[in-house]
């Protein structure tokens, strides 16, 4: 029986005021922002509640908006009550200078190694991670390569006619 | 329980006149006998129906190996009943799926520690030449790290390409001159790797 | 911006100065308390290429004697940028890097995929769509748990099982090539159905498959299951508690074993899963007996799904037992003889390789019961032809998060059958 989209609305308001905002209902999942600042409170609290209890991190992921200055990385986290089977997504974001965001690997251990692929996508860095390294590329790299300024494909192809693939 | 013997209860003496091989050889030409052949045929023909393989799968490949392996296309036919782990041990490098940067210097690693003769065929289109992912984390072909004999294509190639390609070493195997290992050339091959 | 360079062809193996520098820093061998045998615990490399880790991950383990102290992971060996190389091709193309995720049960991943765009476009599947769908899920869900438990049998000594089963995923594998013409990584199904009808030779081959597959399942579970060796060795090893999985993100077949029954095809049913009865196998300890047991009986309902799905397309009847695919010009390749005589067909092939239709805004997010747990798919359109983001919630990076919490102070063996257990597929940890 899950929650009804307008009662998590009201809840959340309810709590934290205008710190919450741009709720929207993409496709059935309730989807709201809150300031970076905010995050752990507003995860413990969609923890906490009785009647919310999101304990479950389905997923932890990051989005480059290269457009919105001030707002390019946006840090999504998706959560789901499985007793009611509700689903709800939380979005963050942050500037691309100052990338701190406060941990949720406290909370959620599964946070854990989602964080540290976040941080080695798009260089958002989590504050009180115990173990904030590069996890799927290798260690020596220096740029965080899903950002968008960045290309696919491997530069010191020497082989490879760019004219032929029509980026000549 | 034993049950009666039904069949071959009345074997037939054996007659010389039914025997092929039994007629006497003219004077002064009996004996053991030797047959010539090169070296290298010889040599080449013990190693080719004999390697061992050290499967390095990586990825999709490898489960296709893994059904190569399987009773259905048997791998073990050709000789190669009993694959290995260890590089030392091994003859053949059988790289299967995709080799990520991260990966390249353990690739290469686990060639240097391969005894000559050793051979390396590349599976699949992710080793053969980076396949669909031309992408930053991924390398473009493993003979960019080490030299490779047989590449077979596909993504992944089905168990009779494998075996194909398999089939192609062999050839490689049993033609290959036992000096060749010695050579100018093989050794500028290896420098061109970096290899000593 | 510094991009890195070539590789640096060197005559020294390039992974020696990385051993040494990790030996060097796991000089911190951790100091056994008194009493025991050991001054410090030992380093053992259990390396990316390993006969026992069925993919590449490394594992640099500290040991007190046989008993694992605490173990470091690495991953990423198979990294291959799925998330970006996703941003560059337009949604059908999608298709076959979904394929090599979990690359055991590839059209799971396919379906998985064009259920998401379905949910974005907002197109609606036809009944008999949905059920060939679920039977080709359900084959590769069978396809992906005979590996796994399979595999679970190898690392306990007992290669049999593996050998005689391979057999039967061949037979899988021909239902594939029927339908869509290739073995392990399918690229099976379109947005809004299937590239082709199922012939009459899927047919019979789905026949043959199971009539001969329940004998064979039982054969191999009765080979292991009260096996009192495959007992000893796997009760007790690897065990999680249900809430410590679910802190740490478990989902599919592991959490079952733990205790908890969630699983995405009842709680989110997709593709008329509700249509289907079928139980949920859950298991008591979470320990290596316990995923073993709960996939076996997995296999079973998946087969008793596939009966079922099997009689269902069975009953439709005359015209529309022809339909397999939903009614989308916008999405859907026209069939090749309209494109060559029908000029409609061909402005609409044209349309939809070149990328002319363009997408609605919006994020979706969007979970298929996978071989290994819940497999989602994140993506986010700005009306263009490429996905703008798209993120997969991979089950198997969440779940091997938990590996040293699951191996501390059991033996090195347990170990290693516990990696095997918990179905790490290399493909999905990296992506």
């Amino acid at each position: 029986m899950a929650i009804d989209n307008q009662y998590l609305q009201i809840k959340l308001t309810e709590k934290f005021g205008d710190l919450v905002f741009n709720f929207e209902d993409s496709y059935g999942m309730l989807s709201f922002e809150a300031p970076k600042e905010q995050n752990l409170k507003v995860l413990q609290y969609l923890y906490d509640e009785p009647t919310l209890g999101f304990q479950f991190l389905t997923d932890l992921c990051a989005v480059n908006y290269p457009d919105d200055k001030g707002r390019e990385l946006a840090v999504v986290y998706h959560l789901h009550n499985l007793q009611t089977n509700t689903r709800i997504r939380f979005k963050v974001f942050t500037s691309i200078e100052n990338t701190d965001v406060f941990t949720a690997s406290k909370l959620f251990s599964a946070a854990d190694w989602m964080e540290r692929e976040t941080f080695d996508f798009y260089g958002v860095n989590f504050v009180g991670h115990h173990n904030l390294k590069r996890i799927l590329n290798v260690d020596e790299m220096d740029y965080f390569p899903l950002r968008k300024e960045f290309p696919l494909e491997d530069q010191t192809r020497i082989d490879k006619d760019d004219e032929m693939f029509g980026r000549g | 329980m034993s049950r009666p013997v039904r069949f071959n209860i009345h074997p037939i003496e054996a007659k010389i006149s039914d025997a092929i091989g039994n007629a006497p050889a003219p004077e002064g030409y009996g004996g053991d006998g030797f047959f010539t052949a090169r070296l290298s045929d010889v040599v080449g023909l013990a190693r080719k129906n004999s390697l061992w393989p050290l499967p390095f799968a990586t990825s999709c490949c490898g489960i296709e190996f893994m059904g190569t392996m399987g009773s259905h296309y048997d791998l073990s036919r050709f000789g190669s009943e009993r694959v290995g782990f260890s590089p030392r041990q091994c003859d053949l490098l059988m790289v299967m799926g995709t080799i990520a940067k991260k990966m390249g210097p353990v690739l290469k690693q686990v060639y240097l520690q391969m005894a000559e003769p050793r051979w390396v065929i590349a599976v699949g289109a992710c080793a053969s030449s980076g396949g669909i992912f031309d992408t930053y984390s991924v390398l473009q072909g493993i003979d960019q790290v080490i030299p490779v004999d047989v590449y077979v294509p596909g993504c992944p190639p089905r168990p009779e390409a494998i075996l194909d390609g398999f089939m192609k070493i062999q050839d490689l195997v049993g033609q290959e001159s036992i000096r060749r290992r010695n050579g100018e050339q093989y050794k500028a091959l290896l420098n061109g790797y970096g290899i000593e | 911006m510094k991009i890195k360079p070539e590789l640096i062809k060197t005559t020294k193996c390039l992974e020696e100065d990385k051993i040494n520098a990790i030996m060097t820093e796991h000089h911190h061998h951790i100091t056994l308390p008194d009493g025991s045998i050991e001054k410090q615990t030992t380093t053992l490399n259990v390396g990316p290429t390993h006969p026992a880790t069925h993919g590449v991950f490394q594992n640099i383990m500290e040991l007190d004697g046989e008993r694992v102290v605490s173990t470091e992971q690495t991953v990423g060996y198979i990294h291959r940028a799925f998330e970006k190389l996703a941003e560059r091709r337009p949604l059908y193309q999608v298709t076959p890097i979904t394929d090599r995720l979990n690359y055991c049960s590839s059209p799971i991943n396919n379906m998985g995929w064009h259920l998401t765009c379905e949910k974005l476009l907002g197109v609606e599947t036809p009944k008999r769509v949905d059920y060939l769908r679920v039977i080709i899920m359900e084959l590769a869900r069978i396809s992906d748990h005979l590996i796994c438990n399979s595999i679970v049998g190898v690392d306990t000594g007992a290669y049999t099982g593996f050998l005689y089963v391979m057999q039967y995923r061949e037979l899988i594998y021909e239902i594939y090539e029927e339908v869509c013409g290739s073995r392990l990584t399918t690229n099976i199904g379109r947005i809004g159905g299937f590239e082709r009808n199922f012939t009459n030779t899927a047919f019979t081959k789905l026949e043959k498959f199971l009539k001969e597959y329940p004998k064979v399942l039982k054969e191999f579970e009765g080979l292991f299951a009260r096996n009192r060796i495959f007992m000893e060795r796997t009760i007790g090893g690897g065990a999680i508690s249900a809430e410590r999985a679910l802190n740490y993100g478990f989902t599919g077949p592991n959490l079952r074993a733990a205790g908890v029954d969630y699983d995405v095809r009842v709680h989110s049913p997709y593709s008329s899963y509700e249509d289907f009865q079928f139980d949920i196998p859950v298991g008591k300890t979470g320990d290596n007996y316990d995923r073993f047991l709960v996939r076996n009986q997995e296999m079973w309902q998946s087969l008793s799904i596939i009966e079922q799905a099997y009689q269902k397309i069975q009953a439709f009847k005359g015209a529309e037992a022809e339909i397999y695919h939903a009614d989308v010009p916008e999405y859907y390749l026209p069939k090749k003889e309209d494109v060559y005589t029908k000029m409609e067909a061909l402005i609409w092939h044209f349309k939809i390789i070149m990328g002319e239709v363009d997408m609605p805004k919006g994020e979706v997010y969007k979970a298929v019961e996978g071989g290994n747990g819940e497999l989602g798919f994140y993506l986010i359109s700005d009306g263009g032809r490429t996905p703008f983001r798209l993120h997969f919630r991979r089950p198997c990076f969440i779940y091997y998060q938990a590996y040293p919490e699951l191996i501390k102070g059991g033996m090195l063996s347990d170990a290693i059958v516990t990696m095997s257990s918990l179905n790490l597929i290399a493909g999905e940890l990296d992506a």
